[in-house]
């Protein structure tokens, strides 16, 4: 399997020659950033358009099919017409914080988005706290969020933005305990650590019964995360017209709708990260042959083929599902998700204790 | 008759009676709260059901004509109440007695000024606080110089009047809130995805939960009934179509009707049928759509499109019949316009076996998804006693156990020719108003299914005289459209023009009835009511 | 869509070639072409309907019309991220004021289409007290879609329309530039 990391280190390797240590780094530094910004920007057109697609054909549609073949430029005209959108100034509100908002929830993201693996060596930031780095970093959204409906100083918005307070903080509770399972299982928080430990096999299927009940707990508390339905509440667009951005108009609004679309991919590309091994092409202990036949795949093909089974699976969810009421949600929460992944945590340090896993 | 007449000259010697469709009393002013209220309790009257309350302006004096009905004994009885004083015409209310009152009072305080006293909440209803003239008053100044178009936003008052007499018997204006000084008020509507229209909820809020709504309705006022007052009976009917235009054909079936009956006009066989199962299909597209924008309200948005999908083969049926998709106009006064398309009966037989397989499919998708039925099931909670009273009739009331279809009580047009059951539930909640819907599509396709090979041959069209004239009377005719009981009442004075022409819409009922309703239910829930009592906002304001 | 499949409406045209008559700069010329092309293919409605027009809109969002084919279908319901609106229904003298407040909310660059006779000229209910005669009473009108209701189809025909409006417009070389007004600007 080709190992990103081979031209990572050539081009570190590259630059050191001629240039000092400081002046490396800086240029990889912008190397990097530019790097995924861009990615950034391309997977989430990428995404709106997919999902665009995809809804279509729940819905017996055909979807964009106008702009460019297949419709593929939709989003690209959208994109483009967005930048160039008038800003609305409102009179009556925190200008400092409304202005701040959108960036908050984008950076938010965007850091999020600088640890995913995307490849064998394809890693940004690779650091021994790896996912808690993430989870600490994707709930910074959440204050932007906040910060938005609150800064509107409009009912809607401020209603919306205390749904989403409420909703986000508490299912971060269930996304970092199913993350904590896996943690136990894995026996570290690096993000290459847990994939390399899922070359036996994917966590998903050595880790049984509570590797699946985490899995799921996570897919529910994944899909509340990115505030989609059927928990978009904080949008709901038909209680609060548009929920927390109902005052936001061009770029501001826009980078709402790709933060939303990137926490799609984020929570999916955590989600086989953690359970479906990664950029880890599928193995099975002992059939070596068939690993083989696995690994002549890309790595990054593997990440992002299982990143979009995810996140068709909750795009799924979204169009298929009613929208839940707040108290609902919350119940679900921390009657039946919280208790249950607690158990669950203990049930999987047994498992890990006395070894009943593959 | 004999016996409703003798108990209320029995309780008031004054009352004058006339003759009519039903018994008609003429009332003093003074007693007709205290003849209502022996009405509304005596237990072998008991007209618990005030059907239609119709401000009029009859030129010397101003009144109102109660209609009311018995839903235990289905008699009726019509009450008239009239006052002299166009300056400052005040009447008493009845709305301590009948609940939907109170917004049908409010209104007719818009369109002719007659005040209530002891209404708890004398605004206007449909007509900015600072409109000038009463317009539904026949010496009304239409001119625009009056009344602008308004290029500033309504002041958002929370104050409103209310009369009372003090003990010397003078009405003093008395100031009530209808908010608290500190509730947290949020406008939902005019402008609003889930409103189905514009329709305006001033809700105050406690956090998610709905302290209390106060509705304003007028946001499509369009005057249907004053502009009727000068238009001759075959161009009357246009308008019905518009009014509620998810049952444009009942609407129009109910005043052609009327003007029928009041003609004595005969009616052939074949538009009688033709009629009939244009009303079916209209009811089955219509609850289709409301299983569609129900869905979508509650967030479902993929079932929105299967109940549009549906919904397009009944509009493909209307389009080759009567060639249009929405407002068909195609009952007229004896009859229908044109004969059937041939391609009618295959089409709709077409449906009738496509959509049971379907109805499984939305059950599937929707009604059996768990959270779906939470979202429904105890939301919005309406007893039968509460559902009498605000009147809420159609799938609405039906879900609370009131059988209040019109096709059953006094059926009209083949619909005593056809076996059909009327669906009930008693549950009372947003989830039985749902399931009542679709259990009624059933019935309808059942209908249909009766009646699409029976069609009898002959003429579609009565023969009627080029100008139509209604003899003098008063009429009211009510037909069951897709959301209730759609009432028509026409006063004629035997000319080619009617001298009032009064539409009791359901969905105006149905409003009033949501204060009551969402009291102590989240936002969320406001939602979930609102899309399954179903109401349509035209047919609200007219 | 191709500019070509419209023969049937040369006025678009005729203001183009006139406005193009002084020669156009080759860079701000083609910006424009892209700023247009995005613009004219990404139009987003506000949810706003009065009455029976509101629901052929919605037919128009459903399976058989499918709105969506030309990116029409991201409706939203703040005015704030809207770019256009469609007036389908009638507008009274109480929903005047609001009407006029939402569009005041809505961002630059946006539109309106009248949809239906009532939104046109009052349609059928011209006559009445508190029925405005047509919404441009109040708002810039940029389409007119006739009919009670338009069908689906006219109302694509109209919203394509407005698409090819906007693919003439001017973002540098237009509305933002200090420039006097071609002689026999409204001769046609």
């Amino acid at each position: 399997m080709f190992d990103f990391s081979v031209v990572t280190h050539w081009i570190d390797t590259l630059l050191r020659q001629w240039l000092p240590e400081w002046g490396a780094l800086l240029i990889e530094f912008v190397l990097v950033g530019v790097v995924l910004l861009l990615l950034y920007a391309v997977i989430a057109l990428v995404l709106i358009y997919a999902e665009r697609k995809v809804c279509a054909f729940f819905q017996c549609r055909l979807g964009p099919n106008r702009v460019g073949p297949y419709g593929i430029f939709q989003s690209v005209a959208d994109m483009l017409k967005i930048l160039i959108k008038e800003l609305i100034e409102i009179k009556h509100i925190d200008r400092f914080l409304f202005n701040l908002a959108p960036f908050l929830v984008i950076v938010s993201s965007m850091l999020a988005f600088g640890c995913m693996p995307f490849g064998k060596g394809l890693i940004a930031i690779d650091f021994n706290i790896g996912v808690f780095f993430i989870m600490a970093v994707s709930s910074i959204g959440v204050l932007g969020i906040l910060l938005a409906g609150w800064s509107s100083n409009n009912k809607f918005t401020l209603i919306g933005a205390m749904r989403s307070g409420a909703q986000m903080i508490s299912y971060e509770l269930s996304i970092g305990l199913s993350m904590l399972t896996v943690v136990v299982f894995a026996g570290t928080m690096q993000t290459s650590g847990i994939i390399e430990a899922q070359n036996r096999g994917w966590f998903l299927f050595t880790g049984h019964i509570p590797m699946l009940i985490a899995f799921i707990i996570y897919l529910i508390a994944g899909t509340a995360e990115t505030n989609r339905g059927p928990f978009d509440l904080p949008e709901a667009e038909s209680e609060l017209t548009a929920g927390y951005h109902t005052e936001y108009s061009g770029i501001h609004f826009g980078f709402y709708y790709l933060a939303e679309y990137l926490n799609l991919f984020i929570v999916s590309g955590i989600a086989s990260l953690l359970f479906l091994g990664g950029w880890m092409p599928f193995h099975i202990g002992g059939w070596d042959a068939f690993n083989q036949v696995m690994d002549y795949i890309p790595s990054v093909i593997w990440f992002f083929g299982k990143t979009a089974v995810v996140m068709f699976i909750i795009m799924w969810f979204k169009w298929t599902f009613p929208r839940l009421r707040i108290d609902q949600l919350l119940h679900l929460e921390w009657k039946y998700l919280v208790p249950i992944g607690l158990v669950n945590l203990i049930l999987m340090t047994l498992v890990v204790m006395f070894g009943w896993h593959f | 008759m004999g016996n409703i007449q003798e108990k209320i000259s029995a309780f008031l010697p004054e009352a004058v009676f006339e003759e009519g469709q039903h018994l008609t009393a003429l009332v003093p002013a003074n007693k007709l709260n205290a003849l209502c209220r022996f009405l509304h309790d005596d237990k072998d009257l008991q007209f618990d059901n005030l059907v239609s309350l119709i401000g009029m302006d009859w030129g010397e004096t101003l009144g109102v004509v109660y209609y009311l009905n018995s839903t235990q004994y289905n008699h009726w009885v019509i009450l008239r109440v009239e006052t002299s004083d166009k300056e400052n015409p005040l009447l008493y209310t009845v709305s301590d007695i009948w609940k939907n009152a109170e917004l049908n009072e409010r209104e007719v305080y818009d369109f002719f000024g007659i005040r209530f006293i002891n209404h708890p909440d004398m605004r206007h209803l449909f007509l900015r606080e600072d409109w000038v003239g009463f317009p539904f008053r026949k010496d009304y100044d239409a001119d625009p110089k009056i009344n602008p178009i308004p290029t500033d936003n309504e002041s958002s008052n929370i104050e409103t009047v209310s009369l009372r007499e003090d003990a010397e018997g003078r009405v003093v204006e008395e100031k009530r809130m209808i908010f608290k000084e500190d509730d947290y008020i949020v406008n939902i509507g005019p402008q609003h995805p889930a409103t189905h229209g514009v329709l305006r909820f001033q809700t105050a809020l406690d956090g998610e939960t709905i302290k209390k709504i106060d509705v304003h309705c007028g946001y499509i006022h369009r005057g249907i009934e004053k502009m009727w007052e000068s238009m001759t009976y075959p161009q009357t009917l246009h308008l019905t179509d518009r009014l509620d235009y998810l049952s444009a054909h009942n609407n129009r079936h109910a005043l052609c009707m009327c003007i029928e009956e009041a003609m004595q006009l005969e009616v052939p066989q074949r538009a009688v049928y033709i009629r009939t199962m244009m009303d079916e299909l209209m009811r089955v597209s219509s609850h289709l759509l409301f299983f569609a924008t129900m869905c979508m309200d509650l967030g479902a948005l993929t079932a929105f499109f299967y109940g549009f999908r549906e919904r397009e083969k009944i509009l493909d049926i209307f389009e080759d019949t009567c060639g249009a998709r929405m407002t068909m106009n195609y009952n007229v006064i004896g009859g229908v316009i044109a004969d059937i398309h041939p391609d009618f009966q295959r089409k709709v037989k077409e449906f009738i076996k496509e959509m049971p397989g379907r109805l499984k499919e939305y059950h599937e998708v929707f009604s059996g998804n768990v959270i779906a039925q939470n979202r429904l099931k105890g939301v919005g909670f309406l007893s039968r006693e509460d559902a009498i009273n605000y009147s809420v009739t159609g799938p609405s009331g039906r879900g609370s156990g009131w059988a209040c279809d019109v096709r059953k009580r006094s059926p009209y047009a083949a619909y005593d020719k056809v076996q059909f059951d009327e669906v009930l539930s008693d549950e009372g909640d947003s989830y039985a108003r749902y399931m009542v819907r679709m259990k009624e599509i059933e019935q309808s396709l059942h209908i249909l299914e009766q009646l699409v090979d029976n069609i009898p041959e002959g003429d579609y069209l009565a023969k009627t005289k080029p100008i139509i004239k209604v003899p003098e009377g008063r009429y009211f005719k009510e037909v069951e459209a897709a959301r209730g009981a759609f009432g028509i009442y026409l006063e004629s004075r035997g000319d080619k023009y009617p001298y009032r022409l009064k539409v009791n819409s359901p969905g105006f009922n149905l409003v009033g009835a949501v204060d009551h309703m969402t009291r102590g239910s989240k936002i969320a829930d406001l939602i979930a009511i609102g899309g399954s009592l179903d109401y349509v906002v035209p047919d609200i304001d007219r | 869509m191709k500019y070509e499949d419209f023969k049937d409406n040369e006025y678009i045209e005729q203001l183009v070639k006139k406005l193009h008559e002084g020669g156009v700069n080759v860079v701000v010329g083609s910006l424009d072409e892209a700023i247009n092309w995005g613009r004219s293919n990404s139009l987003w409605p506000l949810t706003f309907a009065t009455s029976c027009c509101g629901i052929e809109f919605m037919s128009l969002g459903a399976a058989r019309y499918d709105m969506a084919r030309f990116g029409f279908e991201v409706a939203r319901a703040s005015p704030r991220q809207a770019d256009f609106i469609m007036v389908a229904g009638t507008i009274v003298h109480k929903m005047a004021p609001v009407l006029k407040r939402l569009y005041d909310q809505m961002a630059e660059p946006k539109y309106v289409i009248a949809v239906g006779g009532c939104a046109v000229s009052g349609g059928p209910f011209k006559n009445s007290y508190h029925v405005l005669k047509g919404v441009e009473e109040i708002l810039p009108v940029d389409v007119y879609i006739p009919g009670c209701p338009p069908r689906p189809e006219a109302m694509l025909y109209g919203m394509m329309q407005l698409q090819r409006k906007i693919k003439v417009e001017k973002f540098f070389g237009g509305v933002n530039r200090q420039e006097k007004k071609p002689k026999d600007f409204d001769e046609e």
